[in-house]
């Protein structure tokens, strides 16, 4: 078994979730995007990184969740993936959080749609859940 | 002297600066590592040295040899840890590499030079003053035994090394024996093959690559007695020495992948190899007994040789190594007639005291060689002795992200220029200047150090076109020219294969059979010609050869057995276009279809690869005299000149190789300028009739039936694959160099895109594939004759000749044409909209009364659809007055050139013709409204 990890945590439509600590390369402010049309919707747009080109996923709209406010700007997570780095698009930023295993549970088979494929699995923390997000599902969008 | 000869003194010279430059820190880092010290570094040392040695020996440098000779049997010792690196034995070594270095720098002189001190100075640690051990007292014993450090401690830089050398070598092996074959009796090529070979088993030897090493030997042992002149470079020994060209490359690779030598120990080829040298040696003894009673009496004394078996039985390196230090020895065992074993030619050389260039001639009168070679060539060579600083490896992977580096500093310079224009201070504006110069000349200087000699992807077509040549049974020489011409390293990597496959058509299908040759009076050797040169910021690259050149008729006949073509397409088609259909997908899936049509496997496949980089291919053909096929590429793809256009407030880039021309219409140009068919806008553009499309409803941002009408309207004319069509955009901005940018995983699918890149105030631009809006747009697509047959008129020969036609449909399969010019309009009209005067049919249009003509019933043929609430209506206007064709259906516009007509016998039409495949009558437009409305033209005339 795995022993604790540390998760980067941020949070979506009220719902807490993590990544990896280890795949997150930096977390930054709303940065001004180029849109894409004709690309998946999940991709918001493209952001310049200190002259890398990054591409913007709102995980809003990849795990199905209703969209975000338009006064409301996200915050970018931006993790290492195999094809270069990928911008997450979240709600707000939460804590570095170390999680352990023995508090680590499946989905619930209640879970369906987008989210059921991205979320690994649940970390109960105190009072609340931490969902554990799959990164490289969720740069994944070929399928669309 | 030849230049060559120079040439090879030269780089012999470059190479050991090169090896000795490095020694001297090796060295000192190996006397403070101590007793702990690092074993490839040995060997790395161990191996320049040797390599020096080898090399100096072959050159008939012997005092540098022997010097080198000495040093490396101390670095063996140290290698076998029969030493300790102490500061003696270092500095030694050290004052023997600068001793060595000097002798380089003055090769002419460097055998007279007395080196007597060091070899003292080695010869003493050697002998034991350092080490308890009792040396083992010749050279060949040392080697006998050498150290063999095991693959797997090799460090990857050292085995890189060796495989980068290894290839290197091989390659000029290959060259060298094509020159071979055809002068066999170049001295100079067959030692630069025999040095080569002699190298790589060498290392082979030394990195313990056993396989390797015994096929090198033996190889190299077949070319010590051609070099010898024991026996001939005939084509079965030529043929021989390829083969362990291609296995030693194969040994190589297994090597790359596996760091073994591979579980194949050849045997069989070895046994080949010496079976032919053997058989070669007794025919070519045979020869020589019987000649020597007349000819050759005053021959020296036959030198025995040694007992081969002795020495048979050591190692690779020992063989061949010493016949590199007495190379001059070599000429009077060539001419001994002597039972010579198979490896004995190296052996009895080192039993021969070096000899003086006035040796009894040989057969191949080599023996002074060496010597001319060192003393003529040191003019060049004296003030080359730096010319090993003035080069530098350095990694790909460096220069990448040098270049991205660069592609920033680019867009920042962009930036600054930017504020330029908003901030008015002289002193800003000579500093940008001078920063934009600058960031110029170093995207300039560091695009060129990525840039290759196209050279090296041809390197390896002589030896592909003699393979080919040999299993069609066909002769064919290669010729290139504009080896130097240089290209950006992605894009050489990437026309690698499509050039190789059209070498390797060319020879297979456009070059004809000697016998077929000979009866054309043609010379039998077929010539295949490479050319390449800058032209317009683009390279060309041209494929000739002087061959059969195609055979259109079988390429027509096959285009439209596989139903890419109609037969009537065809028979119209340019014969410069009926060449080019090789390249339509489908021509050739099938094997057979490439042997009966000349060429054509995969040549689709050929052209996508090179429009992927985006290059264009074109082919010319001239019957009986050969083929030309011209391929165009950009230098580089890292940074392109593209297009900067605004839709909707966002920026897009157009690559500017799709670009034609810009065109913007403003009022009531805008209004007049862009006409309807079928839903489908097109603009007429010097009367021809342009697609256009909306660039925001191929994005989707808006649908098609928003914005028509626009007041002004900037138009992009495009061009993808063979077709032209019109973007239409909401602003042109400017021409800029961007860095392309891939598209990320994500976007990968999105087809109208082909990258990103950053604009001047750093955001995001996503480029855009114009091919790829063009099919989107159903601009091109699966309708390939339309592409083609659009495509002819850009020949200016055919122009004349080509009429635009509008095709219209009447009952289920009648169909008329009428030229384009005629029409002034397309409209759709309610049926219910019709009214009577005069006994006519009439609407209601732009205010005036406008007579239609039902074509069905002029012409009496059944109309399909008089039930439709729209009616197609074609306006004809002659001064001033306008009358409406009625038809079924608007079925398309076509440039075509109108050939096999029939004239057509009744009123009202001119011609028939076969369109896009149909039979298809030609109106006669004045002749059918005369028909319906006699008074038109006669009115028309009183007025």
């Amino acid at each position: 078994m795995i022993t604790s990890r540390q998760l980067c945590t941020f949070y979506l439509d009220g719902h807490l979730f993590g990544v990896d600590a280890q795949t997150v390369q930096e977390v930054i402010r709303y940065q001004e995007m180029t849109r894409v049309p004709q690309s998946p919707a999940a991709v918001s747009g493209l952001i310049n990184l200190r002259g890398q080109i990054v591409t913007a996923i709102d995980l809003r709209t990849r795990l199905g969740l209703t969209p975000r406010d338009a006064d409301k700007l996200p915050m970018n997570v931006v993790v290492r993936s195999d094809d270069g780095a990928v911008s997450l698009l979240v709600d707000q930023i939460g804590d570095v959080i170390e999680v352990e295993p023995e508090n680590f549970e499946t989905p619930p088979d209640t879970l369906h749609g987008a989210a059921r494929e991205l979320v690994q699995g649940a970390y109960k923390l105190d009072g609340r859940l931490l969902l554990l997000l799959n990164c490289d599902e969720a740069v994944e969008l070929v399928h669309e | 002297m030849s230049n060559e000869d120079a040439e090879l003194l030269k780089e012999f010279a470059v190479e050991s600066q090169e090896h000795l430059s490095d020694i001297e820190n090796q060295l000192l880092t190996l006397e403070s590592q101590g007793d702990n010290m690092d074993v490839a570094l040995v060997n790395t040392v161990f191996r320049a040295i040797h390599s020096i040695k080898g090399a100096a020996g072959f050159m008939g440098l012997d005092t540098l040899g022997g010097l080198a000779h000495r040093a490396e049997e101390v670095l063996n010792r140290l290698r076998n840890k029969e030493l300790r690196p102490t500061s003696v034995v270092i500095n030694t070594l050290l004052k023997a590499a600068d001793r060595l270095k000097d002798l380089i720098d003055e090769i002419e002189t460097s055998n007279d030079a007395d080196v007597s001190d060091h070899l003292a100075a080695l010869e003493r640690i050697l002998s034991g003053e350092t080490t308890e051990e009792t040396p083992a007292p010749t050279s060949v014993q040392a080697e006998t035994e050498p150290y063999r450090p095991q693959a797997a401690t090799l460090t990857d830089e050292a085995l890189r090394e060796f495989l980068i050398e290894s290839y290197d070598n091989l390659e000029q092996v290959e060259r060298d024996l094509l020159t071979l074959e055809r002068e066999p009796k170049s001295e100079s090529v067959l030692n630069s093959v025999f040095r080569n070979i002699h190298t790589i088993k060498g290392s082979a030897g030394f990195l313990a690559y056993g396989t390797l090493e015994r096929v090198a030997h033996v190889t190299e042992n077949v070319l010590g007695s051609v070099r010898s002149g024991q026996i001939g470079m005939d084509p079965e020994v030529s043929e021989c020495m390829f083969r362990s060209v291609d296995a030693i490359r194969k040994i190589l690779k297994s090597i790359e992948s596996t760091r073994t030598d591979g579980a194949d120990p050849m045997t069989h080829l070895i046994s080949n190899i010496e079976a032919l040298h053997g058989t070669k040696l007794k025919e070519a003894l045979a020869m020589v007994h019987s000649a020597i009673p007349k000819t050759d009496s005053t021959s020296p004394t036959p030198i025995p040789s040694q007992p081969a078996a002795t020495i048979a039985s050591a190692p690779a390196p020992s063989g061949a190594a010493p016949s590199g230090v007495a190379p001059s020895g070599v000429a009077p065992t060539g001419a001994a007639p002597s039972g010579v074993a198979p490896n004995g030619v190296a052996p009895a050389a080192k039993a021969v005291p070096p000899v003086a260039p006035a040796a009894p001639p040989s057969k191949s009168a080599k023996s002074d060689e060496p010597q001319n070679k060192a003393s003529n060539a040191n003019s060049n060579t004296n003030g080359e002795g730096s010319a090993a600083d003035s080069t530098i490896r350095v990694d790909v992977a460096l220069l990448d992200k040098l270049m991205t580096r660069v592609g920033e500093l680019v867009l920042a310079r962009n930036q600054i220029l930017q504020f330029n224009s908003t901030i008015n201070d002289n002193a800003l504006y000579s500093a940008t200047q001078r920063l934009n110069l600058i960031t110029t000349e170093l995207q300039e200087g560091v695009m060129k150090t990525r840039m290759q000699p196209i050279g090296t992807v041809w390197s390896k077509f002589p030896r592909l076109v003699r393979d080919l040549a040999a299993i069609c049974e066909k002769e064919v020489r290669i010729e290139m020219e504009g080896k130097e011409t240089e290209l950006d390293k992605t894009i050489i990597e990437a026309i690698k294969d499509p050039l190789t496959h059209l070498v390797r058509n060319t020879v297979d299908h456009g070059i004809e059979r000697p016998e077929v040759r000979r009866e054309k009076g043609k010379p039998t050797e077929g010539c295949l010609t490479l050319r390449a040169y800058h032209e317009g910021g683009q390279v060309n690259i041209e494929i000739c050869d002087d061959g059969a050149g195609l055979n259109l008729d079988r390429i027509k006949a096959k285009a439209v057995e596989r139903g890419l073509m109609t037969q009537d397409a065809v028979a119209r088609m340019a014969d410069r276009d009926v060449g080019n259909l090789i390249f339509l997908p489908g021509f050739s899936t099938a094997e057979k279809v490439s042997n009966v049509s000349g060429r054509g496997v995969g040549m689709d496949v050929v052209k996508t690869n090179i429009e992927k980089i985006g290059g264009t291919v074109d082919l010319q053909s001239k019957s009986g005299l050969g083929t030309t096929i011209k391929i165009k590429i950009p230098l580089t793809l890292a940074i392109i000149p593209a297009l900067i256009v605004t839709s909707d407030s966002d920026r897009y880039a157009i690559p500017q190789v799709n670009l034609l021309e810009l065109v913007r219409l403003e009022g009531e140009q805008t209004r007049k300028g862009i006409e309807w068919i079928q839903g489908a806008p097109v603009y007429r553009l010097r009367g021809r009739l342009l697609p256009l499309v909306y660039l925001r409803h191929e994005l989707g941002i808006v649908d098609a039936t928003q914005d028509l009408d626009r007041e002004i309207v900037n138009i992009v004319v495009l061009r993808a694959d063979d077709r032209q069509f019109g973007l239409v955009v909401d602003r042109i901005n400017d021409s800029e160099e961007i860095v392309v940018k891939p598209l990320s995983k994500q976007l990968k699918n999105v087809s109208v895109y082909s990258g990103t890149t950053i604009m001047g105030d750093g955001r995001v631009a996503l480029i855009l594939d114009v091919m790829g809006i063009a099919q989107s747009a159903h601009v091109i697509s699966g309708a390939r004759d339309r592409t083609m047959t659009d495509s002819s008129d850009r020949n200016e020969s055919n122009k004349s000749q080509m009429q635009t036609l509008l095709v219209l449909g009447v009952g289920p399969n009648r169909r008329f044409a009428l030229p384009i010019g005629q029409v002034t309009r397309l409209e759709k009209i309610a049926a219910d909209s019709v009214e009577h005067a005069d006994h006519q049919e009439v609407v209601q249009y732009r205010g005036e009364i406008l007579p239609l003509i039902r074509l069905s019933d002029t012409l009496g043929v059944n109309s399909m659809n008089g039930g439709d609430d729209l009616m197609d209506v074609v306006v004809y206007t002659e001064s001033g007055r306008s009358v409406g064709l009625v038809v079924d259906q608007i079925v398309d516009i076509v440039e075509t050139e109108l050939v096999n007509t029939r004239p057509a016998h009744r009123v009202g039409l001119t011609h028939s013709a076969v369109i896009q495949g149909h039979v298809t009558d030609l109106l006669d437009l004045p002749a059918v409204i005369r028909m319906v409305d006699p008074s038109f033209f006669q009115d028309h005339v009183n007025v």
